[in-house]
Order: C-alpha cells, then sequence, then structure tokens
C-alpha cells in the first residue's frame, strides 16, 4: 500500500445580489433583458462618470456575513482590481481587497460523521462584469465577439472559505447549504445556471496527517452543484495519479470540461495577473455603525438550522425528513402551509419528500413554479384519510395537480375518479366476481390466501379502480 | 471700449441695461476667436451655432423680462476634459478623438442652466498631464502675451482664452496645478477649489484624488460669481461634500486688517527667479500696508511633495485611463486579436507623456512595489497635508509664488520632462493637502505676468478670494492688459516667434 493523501478544498462562491438597482448606478439589475438594455454611463464607464454605492448592496452583504457568523467590519473601503477584459468597460473591477466587510466566519455542514464546522475567512462586495458572446468557442479563436453589459455592476458577494473541506461531497453539501442559507435571507436568486449562484474551487492534496498545503490548483467553470463536486473528484483522482508517479502538482488555474468530464489547464501561475490593488479614490471608506448592525442582527430571518430544529421539536419530525424539508426556504414554507391544513406532518412530509420532489425533479420545474397549492395538497391528503379516495388514485390525482393546477375535488369529478364506499353497492359487485370465479374462491376458502387479492383486482376492475380495497377486503371475506 | 476684455460683472451690467444683446457680445467673441484663435490656438471646437443660439434664448428671457442670474448670456470656454452632450469631449487625446458624450459634466449643467453660453471647449495637454499644454495631441496653444512662450498648462487653452479675449471666463481642472500655473503664465486670475467642492462628475479623470475644476476668470468677482455656480454637493460624485456654500461675492470685501497671512520660506528658497521672489516680497507689502499680517512659516515636508505626486497621479492614472481599449468608443486600431487591437490603439492613441506616466504609475502599483512606491507616498501626502494643518493653527492663508519663473519658451522644457515636472513645485502640495489655493496676477517679468499663488484652509475659499480681492483693488498689477489692448497685428508682430 502506498502513501495515503488527503483532498484539501477550498471554496470561492460568487453571489449575486437580488437589489433592485445596481451596486453603483441606478440601472435594473433584472436577468434577461434585451443586451445593453440596463445601462447607462456609470455602468458603460464612460469618460466621466462616477460610481455612487448602493447601500442596499451594504445591508445584504453584513446580512450575509452575519448569518454566516462572521465579524463586520467597522471600517471597510473599496479597492481596484485592474486587469483588461471586454466584459470590463472600465478595465478595472471595484472590489475589495485588504478591508473586507466581513470576515472570520463559519458555516456548518453535516458529513457522514457528524456535523462539521466549515470556517468562512471573508466576504468582499464587487461588482460584476458583463458577458461575451463568442462567434465561435472562445475569445481567442473567434473572428468577432459580442458584449452584453447588462450585468456589469450587478451586485455581488464573494464568499471565500477556509481550505477546511476534504472531499467532493463535504463541498457539495457546503455549498448546498451555502445557498439554502442566502436564499433564507432572501438576499440572491442563488441560481447557479443563471449565474447568481458561482464557485471556483482551490484544490490540492497533502499526505495524510501532514499540516502544511500541498500545490493547489484553482478550478473554474462548474455550473450546477454536480459539476462542483465532479470537477472535484476528477482533480482530486488527477493531482494523486500525478503524485503517486513521482510527479509534481503545477499551480494553475483549470477549468471543468463538463462533457469531457475533465479539468484542463487555463493558465499557469507565471500567466497570472498581477491585479494591482489599490483603493478606488472615487468612492468614500465605509464606517459601519454598530447600532444598525445590531438592528440588522436582530431582523435576519429564522435560518435553516434553527427551522429544522423546531420541526424536529414542535412537529415530530425525523432529523432527516426535516433537514430536507429545511434545506430550501421555498420547501419548508410550502410544508409549513400544507401542514397548517393537514396536521399530520409526517405523512406531509412523505408526500413531499416522495411524490413532489419526484416530480419537481422529473420535469425540471423550480419549487416557486409549483403549481400545487398549499391548500389544495392539504386537500388531497384529507380525502385519502378519509377513504374517499384510495392511496394509489390518491398519486395519480396528485400527478394531474402537478400538471394542471387543479383541484382535487376538480380532477375527480372529472375522472369520476371518486372512490365507491357504498356497501350496497360494492356488495352486488362481489357476489358477482365471487359467482363468476368459483375456482378461486375454492382456493381461498381452502386456506390459500393469494386468492384473495386475485378477487380484490377482479373487484377493483369491474370498478376501474374506484372501490375503496379496504371495504371490498372485507365485504369478500364475509361472503367466502 | 472692446468687449472682449471687459469682465463678465460688467458686460452683465451692460446687458441688464440692454446696451447690447447676448446674441452681439456672443458675435463680438467668436469674431475674436476668428481673428486671435490661429495664434493662440487655444480652442479645439468652437460651438458657434450653439453658442448663439444660447445667446438667443437668453435675450429672449432678458426681453420677456425674466430676471436671469449674473452669467446668463456670458459667453464662456470649457476645458475639453469636461462631458458636454452632444458635443465632442477629446481630452485632447487622440484616443478619444471621436468621442461625443451622451451626457452632461455636472459643472456643464449648472453652466448651462445659468444661462451661459459655450463658445466652445479648450486645448489642454493630453488628459491633463502637462504644465505647457504643449502635450496636447492636437497642437500646442500659446501664451496671448507673447507667442514665444507656453501658456502653461494644463489648462493653458482656458487660461489663453481669457487672456486673449476669446472667452469671458473658462473652466479649467487642476491636479498638480493645472489652472493655477496657466493662469499666472497668462495673466488671469485661477482658482482651485478644495477637494470636493466642485462635483467631478462628468470631468474625465486623470488623478482622481487630486482632480478638481475651478474658473479662469479676468477678475476676482468674475472669479466668484462662477464658483457661486459651479460650486456644491453632487449626488453623483460620492467625494464631493455635502456642505452648504457660501455667496463668494459676500467675500469682496476690501478689508484685510488682522488678516494672518504666512509666507513659507520653503517656497522662496532656491530656484525662485529673482523677479518673482521680488513680485511675492512685493504682494506681501501690499497686504501689510492694507492691515494684513505676515509672518514666515515652514512646511517642512515640501521638497516630498513633488515626487510623492509623481508616484500617486500616475498610479490613479494607470487606472483611470486603462478604459481606452478600442472595445466601446473612442480609437480603434484593428488587429488581429484582441489583444494587440488593445497594444496597437494605445500605442497610436496616447502620446509620450500620456506612456510615460502610465507605465510609471503601473510600476508603482506593481506586487512588490505598491509598499515601497504607492503606500510610501500616502503617507508622505499625509505629511504634507499636516504641515499645512500646523501653519493654519497660525495663519489664515499662505503667500507663496505660484510658479518658480515666468512663463518659459516653446520648446524649452519638452526634452526633459524632470525640469517641466518642476514648474508645478509650488502648486502641487496644495493639491495632495485638498485645500483651495489662487493664482492672482501680480506684475510681469520681462513682459510675461508672475502670478502669485493665496492658499486657503479646507472650504475657505472665502478667505483668499478676500484676500485676492484686496490685492485687486490696492494695486493695478493684477490685470495685466498691455497684450490684449494692442490691435492684433500689432501683437502678433511683436511677439512673434
Amino acid at each position: 500500500m502506498g502513501q495515503q493523501y488527503e483532498t484539501v478544498i477550498g471554496l470561492e462562491i460568487h453571489v449575486e445580489l437580488k437589489t433592485t438597482t445596481k451596486i453603483f448606478c441606478s440601472c435594473p439589475t433584472a436577468f434577461g433583458a434585451e443586451s445593453n438594455t440596463h445601462v447607462c454611463p456609470v455602468c458603460l464607464g464612460l469618460p466621466g462618470v462616477l460610481p455612487v454605492f448602493n447601500e442596499k448592496v451594504l445591508e445584504f452583504a453584513v446580512k450575509a456575513g452575519l448569518a454566516l457568523n462572521c465579524e463586520i467590519a467597522p471600517f471597510s473601503k473599496f479597492d481596484r482590481k485592474n486587469y483588461y477584459y471586454p466584459d470590463l468597460p472600465k478595465n478595472y473591477q471595484i472590489s475589495q481587497y485588504d478591508l473586507p466587510i466581513c470576515r472570520n466566519g463559519f458555516l456548518e455542514i453535516n458529513t457522514g460523521s457528524g456535523p462539521k464546522r466549515i470556517g468562512i475567512t471573508r466576504i468582499h462586495m464587487e461588482e460584476d462584469a458583463g458577458k461575451l458572446l463568442h462567434g465561435s468557442s472562445s475569445i481567442v479563436n473567434s473572428g468577432y465577439s459580442l458584449v452584453d453589459l447588462n450585468r456589469t455592476g450587478v451586485p455581488l458577494i464573494e464568499i471565500v472559505s477556509e481550505p477546511d473541506l476534504r472531499s467532493a461531497e463535504e463541498a457539495r453539501a457546503y455549498m448546498e447549504k451555502l445557498r439554502s442559507i442566502l436564499e433564507y435571507l432572501d438576499v440572491s436568486d442563488v441560481k447557479m445556471e443563471q449565474g447568481s449562484l458561482r464557485c471556483d474551487a482551490n484544490v490540492s492534496l497533502r499526505p495524510l496527517g501532514a499540516r502544511g498545503l500541498g500545490t493547489k490548483t484553482e478550478i473554474k467553470n462548474m455550473n450546477s452543484f454536480r459539476s462542483l463536486q465532479r470537477a472535484v473528484e476528477y482533480e482530486a483522482k488527477r493531482q494523486r495519479e500525478i503524485l503517486e508517479e513521482g510527479g509534481r502538482v503545477v499551480q494553475e488555474t483549470r477549468s471543468w470540461d463538463e462533457e469531457r468530464g475533465v479539468t484542463v489547464s487555463l493558465r499557469s501561475k507565471e500567466e497570472a495577473h498581477d491585479y494591482r490593488y489599490f483603493p478606488d479614490p472615487d468612492l468614500v471608506p465605509i464606517v459601519i455603525d454598530p447600532g444598525w448592525v445590531a438592528k440588522l442582527k436582530a431582523s435576519l430571518p429564522e435560518l435553516p438550522d434553527a427551522r429544522k430544529e423546531r420541526l424536529v421539536a414542535e412537529m415530530g419530525l425525523p432529523e432527516y425528513d426535516a433537514s430536507i424539508i429545511t434545506g430550501s426556504k421555498g420547501l419548508a414554507d410550502y410544508f409549513d402551509a400544507v401542514t397548517a391544513e393537514f396536521n399530520e406532518p409526517k405523512t406531509v412530509s412523505n408526500w413531499i419528500m416522495g411524490e413532489l420532489l419526484r416530480l419537481l425533479n422529473a420535469s425540471g420545474v423550480e419549487m416557486r413554479e409549483n403549481k400545487i397549492k398549499p391548500a389544495d395538497f392539504a386537500a388531497l391528503l384529507k380525502l385519502q384519510a378519509d377513504g374517499a379516495i384510495s392511496g394509489k388514485m390518491a398519486k395519480s390525482v396528485f400527478e394531474e395537480m402537478f400538471a394542471t393546477g387543479k383541484s382535487p375535488h376538480t380532477i375527480i369529478k372529472e375522472q369520476g375518479l371518486a372512490q365507491i364506499s357504498d356497501e350496497g353497492a360494492l356488495a352486488a359487485i362481489v357476489e358477482k366476481v365471487i359467482a363468476g370465479n368459483p375456482g378461486p374462491a375454492e382456493d381461498y376458502r381452502r386456506g390459500k390466501e393469494k386468492a384473495l387479492g386475485f378477487l380484490v383486482g377482479q373487484v377493483m376492475k369491474e370498478t376501474k379502480g374506484q372501490a375503496n380495497p379496504g371495504l371490498v377486503n372485507k365485504l369478500l371475506k364475509e361472503r367466502l | 471700449m472692446s468687449l472682449t476684455n471687459l469682465t463678465a460683472h460688467e458686460l452683465g451690467d451692460l446687458l441688464n441695461r440692454r446696451e447690447i444683446s447676448s446674441v452681439e457680445l456672443t458675435e463680438a467673441y467668436l469674431r475674436r476667436i476668428e481673428e486671435v484663435d490661429g495664434q493662440v490656438r487655444a480652442f479645439l471646437t468652437v460651438t458657434a451655432d450653439l453658442a448663439l443660439k444660447q445667446a438667443a434664448e437668453a435675450d429672449g428671457k432678458r426681453a420677456r423680462g425674466e430676471k436671469l442670474p449674473p452669467l446668463a448670456g456670458i459667453p464662456m470656454a470649457m476645458k475639453d476634459n469636461m462631458c458636454t452632450r452632444g458635443i465632442k469631449t477629446t481630452c485632447a487625446s487622440r484616443i478619444l478623438h471621436n468621442f461625443i458624450p451622451p451626457y452632461d459634466a455636472t459643472v456643464t449643467e449648472r453652466l448651462l442652466e445659468a444661462g451661459a453660453v459655450l463658445l466652445g471647449k479648450c486645448n489642454m495637454d493630453e488628459f491633463a498631464m502637462g504644465s505647457s499644454t504643449e502635450n496636447s495631441g492636437y497642437f500646442a496653444t500659446r501664451n496671448p502675451h507673447d507667442l514665444r512662450a507656453v501658456p502653461g498648462g494644463s489648462s493653458g487653452g482656458s487660461a489663453a482664452a481669457v487672456a486673449a479675449g476669446e472667452a469671458v471666463f473658462a473652466l479649467g481642472s487642476d491636479t498638480g496645478g493645472s489652472i493655477r500655473l496657466p493662469a499666472a503664465f497668462c495673466g488671469v486670475i485661477g482658482l482651485k477649489p478644495t477637494y470636493g467642492r466642485v462635483s467631478r462628475y462628468g470631468l474625465v479623470a486623470y488623478a482622481s484624488s487630486l482632480d478638481q475644476i475651478g474658473p479662469l476668470a479676468r477678475d476676482m468677482r468674475d472669479c466668484a460669481l462662477v464658483m457661486n455656480v459651479i460650486a456644491g454637493h453632487d449626488r453623483r460624485d460620492s467625494t464631493s461634500a455635502p456642505l452648504e456654500v457660501p455667496d463668494y461675492t459676500k467675500f469682496l470685501v476690501d478689508d484685510v486688517r488682522g488678516l494672518k497671512v504666512g509666507l513659507p520660506r520653503e517656497y522662496l528658497g532656491d530656484g525662485l527667479d529673482e523677479e518673482v521672489r521680488g513680485w511675492v516680497k512685493r504682494a506681501a507689502e501690499t497686504l501689510e500696508k492694507l492691515g494684513a499680517v505676515c509672518e514666515e512659516v515652514s512646511l517642512p515636508h515640501t521638497r516630498y511633495a513633488l515626487p510623492a505626486y509623481y508616484i500617486i497621479a500616475p498610479a490613479e492614472a494607470s487606472s483611470n485611463l486603462a478604459r481606452y481599449d478600442g472595445v466601446q468608443y473612442g480609437l480603434r486600431v484593428e488587429a488581429d486579436d484582441i489583444v494587440s487591437m488593445y497594444s496597437k490603439t494605445r500605442s497610436q492613441g496616447f502620446g509620450e507623456e500620456v506612456k510615460r506616466r502610465i507605465m510609471l504609475g503601473t510600476y508603482a502599483l506593481s506586487s512588490g512595489y505598491y509598499d515601497a512606491y504607492y503606500l510610501k507616498a500616502m503617507k508622505v501626502r499625509t505629511l504634507v497635508k499636516r504641515d499645512f494643518d500646523l501653519a493654519f493653527e497660525k495663519c489664515d492663508c499662505l503667500l507663496t509664488p505660484t510658479s518658480p519663473t515666468p512663463a518659459f519658451d516653446t520648446g524649452e522644457k519638452t526634452a526633459d520632462p524632470l525640469t517641466m515636472y518642476l514648474s508645478d513645485v509650488c502648486t502641487i502640495p496644495v493639491n495632495l493637502a485638498g485645500i483651495p489655493a489662487l493664482s492672482i496676477p501680480f506684475g510681469t517679468v520681462r513682459g510675461r505676468p508672475v502670478g502669485v499663488q493665496l492658499i486657503g484652509k479646507a472650504f475657505d475659499e472665502g478667505t483668499i478670494i478676500r484676500a485676492g480681492y484686496a490685492l485687486e483693488q490696492g494695486t493695478d498689477l493684477t490685470r495685466p492688459r498691455p497684450a490684449l489692448e494692442r490691435t492684433v497685428e500689432e501683437w502678433a508682430s511683436s511677439t512673434k516667434p
């Protein structure tokens, strides 16, 4: 057995804040507008313009910092990060360098071996860049590139973790937890696919038990939780193979290629930018009033961990259910709304985790686009509990509700699905089935329990599945 | 009487008494530009049609009996680094040869709102980097007092226009002396306000922590009137001060009794032209005669100001000028790939001095050099500021030369940037400290005007306006007009290079 290695991961996560307007001008931040329509001289970086800081950004950043247990800097400032790229109209990005707004926080994740605290080094505020559309696959081999500056100046926070993560699973768990917290805070749309949540990973290996850090690579271009996990897994394996062959890992920036499932070199350390940071003379330092921070802290919404504990303690949900339900604020709010009308938390959580999440995943629909109203959800569960419909029927009605947004009563009526629980009506059918199937009836009488199932099935067939199965069982047994 | 050498308030009186119309006045200035600007070359763009339209509007309002503000209908000029909507704004750079801003600078808005008539945009050292207006990407401006001499810089076009009777007043910008030096060289008044007094929104940045817009004018009253229009808080400039602005004409009182004037010994030492020294002494004596008390003071870190400036200003410039890359506006030199496009565009678009400062600044901010250069320069800046703070514990204002010498000849200092930089040795510390200062003409040396500098406490422009006004009222030295009063032909032939 050769040398054992430990994977060391730190994440840098960029979060677009959902303020109404941009960080240094009053252009809207809304996603999806026609190219270059959400722009003004300031975010276009025209000669002579000056940035004016949107204080809502500060509020959102401080909220995130407080939720992530950070110290809030009493004195903070903006710096210029200088580099040339056509999506950056000033050829510098206004960011924060040595005095970020938040420092020294942490976030707790669940791992196979219990909860683990992941350090947060810092959170800083900055402006987003624009987007390039290349004539070909990249700026290098394109005859032309188009520039869309709508995103330029959308506020970002960058959340930098300590190198405390030890596996791709942990990295994913951290990212998911962070997304959940930001969603609860309502400071970001946190959509990876739209780029409002973006992640770079620093990955290195070291001999198990060693204290220092190995040479790291920085992985970019991971656009989903799954690609984060896959990319980190791949990169750790790639580095392990290099080390096992006696080679050396090169410090560089690498890009995740989703299709090929590999990371590829983007630029080496020698090619790395010298950003020539210096304080932005166009902006004044940020001086924080501790009273304001205390007020923000007091006004923070309930966060996922607290909510999870509440679901366990007050609703009696198992830990597992509670953590899934509270993993997304939308889901947790939905759960609360359904249980408010149908107070059987475990049944509701079973349905949410089993049916609702399955349908959401399969259809790619977002929770917020879910058409089933909580009251309808509760009504369906009630119908099932009262025996008005069978469990099987309930599931099929639920699928119809998910697809159409109609109420369960409407669907049952439209499709004639109401369960037959009328003893008189069923008794006649039961007798007809017994008469028509003398063989199986005789088998059952001789003690062959299985035959009863066949007879139940025949009754269901006769009633197009609408018979109350419990009642059918009872009637058959009575008559056999 | 010639309309082209009267002040704004004198012309305002004529307009109010309906002795002239703004259109007549504007036509007189446009004619003057036509006559002399071939020699002076103060303007990059003349906006004749717009000016006449604005003048007609002012006349219309006056005819309807509207009460108009003091600068209404007065023809003026702006340095070409202040944005004017729909009017080319080039910073005298090839890289912005075709740039037409879609918005107005705050100062533009305020002047137009006050009814002032824009004659055009003035030449300057490219991106305000220079002391002679020889660094323009288009042509050099000449000194109306002596065509062999430079007008000073970087607001040389603005100062020359006012001196040559081509504009009643003008706006300049001052990062290290760029209003005061040309004011001194051209024999006009130039005021650099306190940093934060006048909005920088729409001023194309050279060094953001030092840049400030101010007036170039023919007398102290005009200077105060322009300040009344342009000063004040602007939400669009985070560094503009949210302070009340006084009526600056209230400081035009001919009384400096008890005013404590400091004479910093570091400004009167080696390298100072003897005749200039004589004029500074005479200005001090004049103030004393009027009741002020002059005493020597020391600003010990003065000698470090110039080197600190040449770290800080280029550092900021290297970042401010990064946006001129050929992507969105301005010059683009096509090339095979983006990096070559950047490099060709910037190589062809920028002049030598701009490139020099971009390189200086890029170096000073580079990884590993930041602490030794930029950080150290910022510490020096703090010390320079503290020198002034200490001096102002004893004095109300300071009196110094504006420049160690009068205007030098065209071409005299272009070969050696360092000697050129020394022209600003008396003005740069003021920018580092962010305090206000004005240059007022006081005598001539070999036919070339001399300026003395009055330096005030932060946001106390009032005191230096009062002291300047006293000098103006107490002597006949503050309006050197001979060059303007000769006929153009005589004047041109007597000073032909």
